[in-house]
């Protein structure tokens, strides 16, 4: 069942196309794998579902969900969906983490404000979303400044904040590019895990093919602002159609040391 | 002249961090590791393990607690900016904006390493080049470049000095995937062209093995594998370098989830006794708490020479 469809999404800043037409859709508990090179238009597909883009930017095509486009929704509106309904994770998370506020009000505001929960209810939430993010110590955790945590830890925090609010559509962006590979295999983890459980439609960013195969049902490959291929994720990753994608594919060390 | 067949050598080092009122944090605790003349050692390891903190004792710019470092046979000391570029060692950083001097042009930064070997034959523009940047950049500031070419750039910089021994701290991460293994390969392609030693530092074992002629894993401030790379790739022995491996994802298409290392890298500041990876290794034994594998080329009790 479709969640949150992409249609013919064009973006441009400053007179230059940056977006094409793009056409995505992301399924309930599904994992949706988006590759594609360095300025292709991977973060801003995802911004410009968020309603994010950077001032100026010239948006049309459409981005539906639930029968609303997000793309004509008033502001106050999309705010609602903004980390209610749809929420996100960057690939820093210093950008989703505020230093001077402790991890558990950070959680808790976003409830509070979005949700409307008291302030024991959200706690108690917190804690428990601390807990399936595998923060060792929850409860004590709740306390706790960002940079008291380590790399991976800061990031699964991001992701619990994420999820504070039972979004439906999760777009993560290069969730794991800044972490060492042995943290990133236990965020690849828990993100497969929290989709799996929670029904929740991903959107993952990620250059890297390795991480593509390891966690996306589907994969959708960009170039210049345009989706060039896209299929399942054994199809796409051992079969590949378009020449672009394959060319991903042999520029990867393994297919070089042959 | 013949060239020495160790260009560094670094012997049972150890760096401390010193801050009032903590305890001091042993960075480097003792790890043991050479590099040749036109020579690429790669030094893996997690965050934290202390591979920045050895690279800046070889440059002289942390105080050594105990062991040594040679340089060309020299004993390194702490030095000044002005004396360390006299050495013959360069080092590239990760984030090419904060080394870059951001109100001056390319050129003329480039020019400075120019002048500090004495080269007047050799033109910033041609350096450019050598990097794969077209000659007329040199003429702007490193604001209009993108990551991928500011850090050519930062290399272009370096080399114009004429080290002897290039260090590249992390100088890939900040980039993009396709990026990193071009800008990989053009480090070691310059630096063995030029009879150099490398030095590369990365956490990801899949770009250095596409570079290094041998690998260095590093875990908590201690060297617990060295080997040749096809070698460590295709058999690694310690435990550690076994779980890295084993966290890499392949692009298989296959679905198969990385294998997650449980537990963080401990606080080095409070290490753990006897084998620093004992809390987190599957294989531990009684003697790996009571006793530290203090032995090379692979530090580990089910590995001890005999
Ligand atoms: N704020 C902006 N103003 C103008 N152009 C922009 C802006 N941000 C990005 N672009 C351009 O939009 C295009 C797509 O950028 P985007 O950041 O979405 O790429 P990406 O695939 O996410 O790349 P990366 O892997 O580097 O993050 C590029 O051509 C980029 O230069
Ligand atoms: N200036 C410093 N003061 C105190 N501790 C430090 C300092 N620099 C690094 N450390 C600590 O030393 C250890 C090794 O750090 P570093 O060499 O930077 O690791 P890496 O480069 O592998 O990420 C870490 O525990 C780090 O927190
Ligand atoms: S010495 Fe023991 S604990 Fe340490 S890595 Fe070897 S087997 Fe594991
Ligand atoms: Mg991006
Ligand atoms: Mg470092």
């Amino acid at each position: 069942m479709t969640t949150l469809e992409i249609a013919a999404l064009k973006v441009s800043i400053g007179g230059k196309e940056i977006l094409r037409g793009v056409d995505l859709a992301l399924e309930a508990g599904r994992v949706h794998g988006l590759a594609g090179e360095s300025g292709s238009g991977k973060t801003m597909t995802g911004l410009a579902v968020l309603g994010l883009l950077p001032h100026g930017a010239r948006v049309s095509g459409a981005v539906r969900l639930g029968g609303r486009d997000l793309l004509a929704l008033p502001l106050k509106e999309l705010n609602r969906v903004r980390g209610g309904e749809v929420a996100m994770v960057f690939q820093d998370p210093a950008t989703s983490l505020h230093p001077m506020l402790t991890v558990g009000r950070q959680l808790t505001e976003h409830m509070r404000h979005h949700l409307g929960l008291g302030k024991a209810e959200a706690r108690a939430r917190a804690v428990e979303l601390l807990g399936k993010v595998r923060i060792p110590g929850p409860a004590e955790a709740y306390g706790r400044y960002p940079h008291q945590f380590s790399g991976g830890m800061r990031q699964r925090i991001a992701i619990a904040i994420a999820l504070a609010c039972s979004p439906k559509v999760l777009i993560a962006d290069e969730p794991t590019t800044a972490l060492d590979v042995t943290v990133q295999a236990g965020v690849l983890r828990l993100l497969r895990g929290l989709c799996d459980e929670l029904g929740l439609a991903v959107l993952l960013v990620t250059h890297d093919l390795g991480v593509m195969s390891a966690v996306a049902d589907e994969v959708s490959v960009m170039r210049d602002g345009l989706v060039v291929e896209s299929g399942p994720r054994g199809r796409v990753l051992r079969e590949p159609e378009h020449p672009y994608t394959r060319s991903l594919l042999e520029s990867l060390p393994d297919a070089e040391a042959r | 002249m013949t060239l020495p067949t160790t260009l560094l050598a670094i012997d049972d080092l150890v760096v401390e961090h010193r801050s009032p009122g903590r305890p001091a944090v042993r960075g480097v605790a003792g790890a043991s590791l050479s590099v040749s003349p036109g020579e690429v050692v790669g030094l893996v390891g997690e965050s934290g393990c202390g591979k920045s903190t050895l690279a800046r004792a070889v440059c002289g710019l942390n105080p050594i607690t105990a062991g040594s470092i040679a340089f060309d046979g020299q004993p390194v000391t702490p030095l000044g900016l002005r004396r360390r570029k006299l050495t013959g060692i360069q080092m590239v950083f990760q984030d090419p904006y904060a080394s870059l001097n951001p109100r001056r042009r390319v050129g003329d930064q480039i020019a400075d390493g120019l002048r500090t070997s004495g080269d007047t034959a050799t033109s910033p523009a041609d350096l450019l080049e050598r990097v794969g940047l077209p000659r007329d950049f040199a003429g702007r500031h490193p604001h209009e470049f993108s990551g991928g070419q500011r850090q050519r750039i930062a290399i272009a910089r370096a080399l114009a000095a004429r080290p002897r021994l290039l260090i590249g701290d992390e100088p890939i991460s900040a980039l993009d995937a396709s990026a990193q293994s071009q800008v990989a390969r053009l480090m070691r392609d310059l630096a063995v062209d030029s009879g150099a030693g490398l030095l590369f530092i990365s956490h990801d074992l899949s770009v250095v093995r596409l570079i290094a002629d041998r690998i260095a894993v590093m875990y908590l401030g201690r060297i617990v594998e060295v080997g040749d790379t096809a070698e460590v790739w295709a058999s690694p022995r310690h435990p550690y370098t076994q779980a890295l491996l084993r966290a890499v994802p392949r692009p298989d298409g296959m679905g198969t989830l990385p294998e997650e290392l449980p537990g963080d890298v401990p606080d080095p500041a409070d290490p753990p006794g006897g084998c620093r990876f004992s809390p987190r290794c599957p294989f531990v034994m009684d003697v790996c708490r009571e006793k530290e594998p203090e032995f090379g080329p692979v530090a580990c009790w089910l590995h001890e020479p005999r």
